[in-house]
């Protein structure tokens, strides 16, 4: 099988520990994981935001780079039901780019599907001994059906003290340009999932997408609350502790 | 007939027959001038108790509601029947309206056809002073809430009596409704027992908060209006094509008092409010009352067709209500709103509205189906209907409950489109432009990520970034940035794995 990591923009640039993690955990079971180069953005945030005119030429650059891919894979529940569910819509009128489209779509994972559902892996090998919440993203929940994949894979961590977090499917009110556009509304979202947060006692917070933990992360840390923020895949990928 | 009028065969469409017409944009008189979403909000974020009502009540309902839905094991195909039915109805609605005019008319009902809110509201007040009547009773209707009836009688001289308690609360204090369901969600026990003591005139003097004795209190309140009232106004759940029946589902009894008691009953109805036959309603009746009240079943349904001798009302009129609907209509992706039945359970789920309130939409329909809504029945030309498309974080919750299937996200985003088309943001046009360009090139954004490891120095180096300059210092405000990383991703993997794929 020929996987592609689509590493998406904001992790790229933002978050490259997460990218590493992938590559570990799919490496540890046994797969070889390409890097496209000519992989950029998928437009979800100017998709979102209205701009989609703008958003195009992202979808024909993700389609020409994950061409030919068996798999692509990706630690963004988000960005993967942006080019699953809205790259179709952005491509329509434009039968050479529909057809593309169409063809890489459905190939597209986040994480947590592809190694319970694709792999049919729980067990990735990982410990990571320390008190951790677990905060399902509404994208992975609403757009990719990811249901309980993700604590899944937690639960056969070693070591860990997994713990439920209260209200847990509540939207932590990042919602890409939600978080400017409306700030007060995403500040009191935010400060309710930090508060159910707190209330678990948990060290790390973890969830699906580096977007949504930007946003609790960056209200968790200017509270001084010491609770960290990690992506699942860096958690899967521990074979110890804290990095 | 009487109204704007129906040209009937030709025409697909009965929107384009019914009401082809210098205003087929809808208007909601009571609403105009209101600020945008973020600002209204922004108040309503920081009003603790209004935040502690909110939550108590959309908590108290979203949890009853998912018990009661997961005792059916076919809501999912329920849900697919109702949704299934009104995008057939709706795409048949020139049809589907002929023939429920045809069957009221048949029944001894008179039919009206109304444009907009303006056009229904003078028809209302020229059948209330045909009746000779200067005081209505009102059915809680959404219909009404929308054309702003109430002020316009009242700008005839005619006293229009709200009877659902919650609506009886927010008239008494000269308020506005906040939900669809529960208008009055936004204020307590407290806060509503100083509404009757001051407002209500009959209110026991030693009125207490107690539920039982608010309810009794009103209950007396209401007794003589019903008993003196002329005329009964109400809107309808449903309107049934083959028969010509309305239907109207409540819970408190006011409605079927107000059905029936009066010798004249006018109903303002929306155009989409029709089912094509009977057997439809049993998928609906089954779908509304988990969805709205989280009950099994509603208590009090009323269903009426036209008028019957020595039983009911001597007229009926029922008033459809274009305002907006049609032009919805002719939106392929954004005509799903018209499936709504008004059901709120979209409010109830909603983690924005729980925090913004229902005031903050401008609207009768707050919550993410009043931001699919209003945009779409009055057009996006004022400052809040601008803002209400972006008043969603997208994360689907509406849609997951929502008894119709309305895909709200899919029509939010299409109307941010529609909008970003329409109006001229300069400044973040330009931004989007240049975050384009870079975004859809490798290259671009690999120089991108080269500059901001640079600029990390200065920024951030804690690993934080606690100002940003406007319009990011929205984010800096309450959270703190992440600084850029020395390397990014792409980096790291041409550095370590010598080049790319």
């Amino acid at each position: 099988m020929r996987i592609g990591l689509f590493i998406t923009c904001l992790t790229d640039t933002m978050f490259p520990e997460t990218g590493k993690a992938v590559v570990t955990v799919l490496e540890r079971l046994g797969h070889q994981v390409e890097f496209p180069a000519g992989q950029s953005c998928c437009g979800q945030m100017h998709f979102n935001t209205g701009y989609r005119r703008e958003a195009v030429p992202m979808a024909r650059g993700f389609a020409a780079a994950f061409d030919g891919y068996d798999a692509v894979v990706t630690p963004s529940a988000s960005c993967a039901a942006m080019v699953r569910e809205y790259h179709p819509v952005l491509a329509a009128g434009d039968p050479d780019l529909e057809r593309q489209v169409t063809t890489v779509a459905p190939r597209v994972h986040d994480l947590a599907t592809f190694l319970t559902g694709v792999l049919g892996v729980t067990d990735v090998g990982a410990r990571f001994p320390h008190r951790v919440t677990y905060h399902p993203t509404c994208h992975s929940l609403r757009m990719m059906h990811v249901g309980d994949a993700p604590l899944r894979l937690l639960r056969e961590v070693g070591g860990i003290d997994l713990v439920e977090l209260p209200d847990a499917e509540t939207c932590c009110g990042f919602g890409g340009t939600f978080a400017i556009k409306n700030p007060d509304v995403s500040a009191a979202m935010c400060a309710d999932k930090v508060t159910a947060i707190r209330q678990t006692q948990a060290e790390v917070v973890c969830a699906g997408d580096n977007s949504c933990l930007m946003h609790i992360g960056g209200a968790l840390s200017r509270q001084r609350t010491g609770v960290r923020t990690m992506h699942l895949a860096e958690i899967l990928a521990s074979t110890g502790g804290l990095a | 007939m009487s109204g704007g009028g129906v040209a009937g065969g030709g025409v697909s469409g009965a929107g384009a027959a019914a009401l082809d017409g210098p205003n087929p944009v809808g208007v909601m008189p009571t609403y105009l001038g209101m600020p945008s979403f973020p600002r209204a909000a922004r108040d309503a974020v920081g009003d603790s108790q209004l935040r502690r009502n909110l939550t108590h009540a959309t908590t108290a309902i979203r949890t009853k509601r998912a018990r009661v839905v997961a005792e059916l094991d076919d809501w999912e195909q329920l849900r697919q029947a109702a949704k299934a039915i009104k995008d057939h109805t709706i795409a048949n609605l020139d049809t589907y309206l002929l023939r429920l005019e045809e069957n009221v008319t048949k029944a001894g009902g008179h039919v009206h056809w109304a444009r907009n809110a303006l056009e229904a509201n003078a028809i209302v007040a020229r059948l209330v002073a045909e009746a000779g009547a200067d005081t209505v009773v009102k059915v809680k209707s959404m219909a009404t809430q929308e054309t702003g009836l109430n002020e316009a009688l009242a700008a005839d001289g005619i006293r229009a009596v709200e009877t659902d308690l919650a609506e009886l609360i927010v008239q008494l204090g000269d308020d506005r409704p906040s939900h669809i369901l529960v208008p009055a969600i936004h204020k307590n026990r407290a806060e509503i027992k100083d509404i009757f003591v001051s407002e209500m005139g009959d209110a026991p003097a030693d009125l207490t908060d107690e539920p039982a004795r608010l309810a009794g209190a009103a209950r007396a309140h209401l007794r003589n209006e019903f008993l003196n009232a002329k005329v009964g106004i109400s809107g309808a759940n449903f309107a049934i094509a083959d028969t010509g029946s309305l239907v109207v589902v409540e819970s408190e009894g006011n409605g079927r008092m107000c059905l029936t008691l009066p010798d004249t009953l006018i109903s303002v109805v929306g155009v989409e409010k029709l089912l094509p036959s009977f057997q439809d309603l049993e998928v609906f009746l089954a779908l509304l009352p988990r969805s709205s009240t989280a009950e099994r079943m509603n208590p009090y349904t009323t269903i009426w067709t036209g008028v019957t001798d020595g039983d009911g009302p001597r007229n009926f009129h029922l008033v459809l209500l274009d305002n907006g609907r049609t032009a919805t209509l002719a939106d392929d992706v954004g005509r799903q709103a018209l499936r709504c039945i008004r059901c709120s359970a979209c409010l109830n789920v909603c983690p924005v509205y729980e925090r913004a309130g229902g005031h903050a939409y401008g609207s009768p329909y707050p919550g993410p189906i009043g931001a699919i809504l209003s945009p779409q029945l009055r057009g996006v030309t004022s400052e809040i209907d601008a803002s209400l498309p972006y008043a969603s974080s997208l994360c689907g919750a509406c849609y997951e409950v929502c008894p119709v299937a309305i895909n709200i996200p899919e029509v939010l985003v299409e109307l941010r489109a529609r909008s970003v088309e329409r109006h001229r943001h300069p400044v973040e046009r330009a931004v989007f432009r240049l975050s384009g360009y870079v975004l859809s090139s490798p290259r671009r954004l690999a120089a991108a990520q080269r500059a901001a490891s640079a600029g990390r120095r200065i920024v951030g180096r804690s690993g934080r970034i606690r100002h940003l300059p406007p319009p990011l210092s929205a984010w800096t405000d309450t959270r703190d940035a992440p600084a850029p990383p020395p390397e990014s991703f792409r980096a790291w993997w041409s550095r370590t794995r010598g080049g790319a794929a």
